[in-house]
C-alpha cells in the first residue's frame, strides 16, 4: 500500500510523448538532459534526440514519434533563426498541434518574437524543473479545453506572461 | 472509426503522418486492424544491455535502405515503475543519412504496463508497417529475461548481439536464448576478447551435433562485419518448429491487450488490493463481460 501512496501523486500528471531535441552547432546537452529525466520522472514519455540535428531532421522525428510536445534546447545564439525555421516546418507538416517550448540560452529581448512563432514558453538557466512540469499541465488543461496552443494556432496565450 | 480507417488508406499510399498517428491509435488499443496471421519480414534484435544493440541495428538500416528497402525500427524500452515515464534515447545510434531517411523510420516504443516488456500492441503494428510496404522490420528489445522469449515468438527471425569477455552470454545460455536464436552476433570486434567470445560460443553450439547456426564477429563502431551478417540474416528462413509457440504468444498476446483495456479493469483492480474479490472471482467477471461481446 505503501508503494502505491507514493506512485499515485506522481501519476496525477497525464502522461504525453515528448520530443527533446538540440538543434544547431552547441555540443552541450546537460540541460537538455536535466529536462528530459526530470520529464521521464513526471510520468511521461521522453525520446532525446541528440546533439546537432538540423529542423529538417528534429521534424521528422516528432512525426515518426508522433510526439505531442516538442522542448528545444539551444546555447549557441543560432535560436533566432532556427526555432522559427522549425516551428514554420512543423505547420508545414501538419504537425501544427505540437506543444512547443524552448530553454538553454535565449536572451530576453529575443523572448516576444519566438511566441509569436508559436512558442508557448521559454525557460532559462536556474529554472526549476518542476515548473517545466507545471507549464505542460497547464497547456494540456488548455488544449482539451480547445484553447489554442499547438505551435500552429493563433498565438496568444504564453507561460513565461 | 471512419477516420481511422482512412488513417490506415492513406498511410498505405504512403503518407507518414498518418501511418504515425495509427501507430499511436494501435498502441493505445483505440484501434484493432484486423489481420491475418502472415506478416511481413520481421527480424527482432535482442542482447544484454550495452551490447550494442542500437549501434548494430543503425548500420544494417544504413546497409537495407541504400540498398532500396523500407526499413522501419521499433525500438523497445523500459517504463519506470515509480514514475511510469520513460526515456527512449535509442533513435541516436540509429539516425542514417539524409539521402536515406525517405527510407527509414524509427518508432520509440516505451513498454507500458505489459509484463515482459513487450507491448501486446506490437504485432497489430508490424502488421500494419507490413502492410503500407517497409520491407523490412526490425524490434529491438531490452536484452533481460521474459521478454526475450516473447520477442522469439512475435517475429520471424531473432538475431542475438552480445560483446567480448562479458560472459553475459553464458547467463543468457542459461535463461534459454541461446537456443531460440538464428543468428548470434558477437559485437566490438575491435576489441580484445571478442574473437575468444565468439570461438566460446561456438563451441558450445557444437555440442549438438546438427546446430549449424552461425557466430558472426561484427564491429558495429567501424563498420566491420555488417555486410556478412545481412547476408547470414537473409538467408535465415523462419523455422516451422517455432510456429506453435509463435501462435500461442500471438494468441496471449491479444488476450493481454483484451484484459488491460478492459473498460472494468482499474475497478477490478482495486477490488483485488482491497480483498473484496479473489483472482478467480476477478477472472470469472472479465471473461463473462468478454463473452457477452464486452470489449
Amino acid at each position: 500500500m505503501r508503494l502505491l501512496e507514493v506512485i499515485l501523486p506522481l501519476a496525477t500528471y497525464i502522461n504525453m510523448r515528448i520530443v527533446i531535441a538540440k538543434p544547431g552547432l552547441d555540443g552541450h546537452d546537460r540541460g537538455a538532459k536535466v529536462v528530459s529525466r526530470a520529464l521521464r520522472d513526471g510520468g511521461h514519455d521522453v525520446i532525446y534526440t541528440g546533439l546537432r540535428k538540423t529542423p529538417e531532421e528534429i521534424v521528422r522525428i516528432v512525426n515518426d514519434e508522433d510526439a505531442e510536445v516538442l522542448g528545444l534546447s539551444t546555447l549557441s545564439g543560432a535560436h533566432n533563426s532556427l526555432i522559427p525555421k522549425i516551428c514554420e516546418q512543423l505547420i508545414e507538416n501538419r504537425l501544427g498541434s505540437v506543444i512547443v517550448f524552448a530553454g538553454g540560452i535565449i536572451p530576453e529581448r529575443d523572448i516576444e518574437a519566438l511566441f509569436r512563432t508559436g512558442v508557448r514558453a521559454v525557460f532559462g538557466p536556474g529554472t526549476p524543473t518542476s515548473d517545466v512540469l507545471d507549464f505542460l499541465n497547464e497547456a494540456l488543461i488548455r488544449k482539451q479545453n480547445g484553447s489554442p496552443v499547438g505551435v500552429g494556432d493563433d498565438s496568444g496565450w504564453n507561460w513565461n506572461d | 472509426m471512419t477516420d481511422i480507417s482512412d488513417l490506415l488508406i492513406s498511410a498505405k499510399s504512403g503518407d507518414r503522418r498518418s501511418l504515425s498517428m495509427l501507430i499511436s491509435a494501435i498502441s493505445e488499443s483505440k484501434y484493432f486492424p484486423s489481420i491475418n496471421s502472415t506478416t511481413g519480414w520481421i527480424l527482432g534484435v535482442t542482447g544484454p544491455p550495452g551490447s550494442g544493440k542500437s549501434t548494430l541495428i543503425g548500420q544494417m538500416v544504413r546497409k537495407w535502405a541504400s540498398s532500396g528497402e523500407h526499413v522501419a525500427v521499433l525500438a523497445l524500452d523500459p517504463t519506470s515503475p515509480l514514475s511510469g515515464g520513460s526515456l527512449l534515447a535509442d533513435r541516436i545510434r540509429m539516425e542514417g543519412e539524409d539521402d536515406l531517411r525517405e527510407n527509414v523510420f524509427v518508432r520509440s516504443m516505451p513498454s507500458g504496463k505489459t509484463p515482459g516488456a513487450i507491448s501486446p500492441n506490437l504485432w497489430p503494428i508490424c502488421s500494419v508497417l507490413s502492410e503500407c510496404g517497409w520491407t523490412r522490420i526490425i524490434v529491438e528489445t531490452v536484452g533481460t529475461g521474459q521478454s526475450e522469449f516473447r520477442i522469439a515468438a512475435l517475429v520471424d527471425r531473432l538475431l542475438l548481439v552480445d560483446g567480448p569477455d562479458r560472459g553475459d552470454i553464458i547467463q543468457a545460455e542459461k535463461a534459454g536464448i541461446l537456443e531460440l536464436a538464428d543468428v548470434i552476433a558477437v559485437n566490438k570486434s575491435d576489441l580484445p576478447g571478442a574473437s575468444s567470445a565468439a570461438q566460446h560460443i561456438r563451441s558450445s553450439l557444437s555440442l549438438a551435433s546438427n546446430d549449424n547456426r552461425e557466430v558472426v564477429l561484427v564491429s558495429a563502431k567501424k563498420g566491420h562485419g555488417i555486410q556478412e551478417l545481412i547476408e547470414i540474416i537473409e538467408k535465415c528462413e523462419p523455422q516451422n518448429t517455432r510456429g506453435k509457440m509463435m501462435m500461442m504468444e500471438r494468441l496471449i498476446s491479444e488476450w493481454d491487450s483484451i484484459l488491460v483495456s478492459h473498460p472494468e479493469i482499474d475497478k477490478i483492480i482495486s477490488e483485488l488490493c482491497d480483498g473484496s474479490i479473489t483472482v478467480r472471482e476477478a477472472i470469472e467477471i472479465l471473461v463473462s463481460s468478454v463473452r457477452d461481446g464486452g470489449s
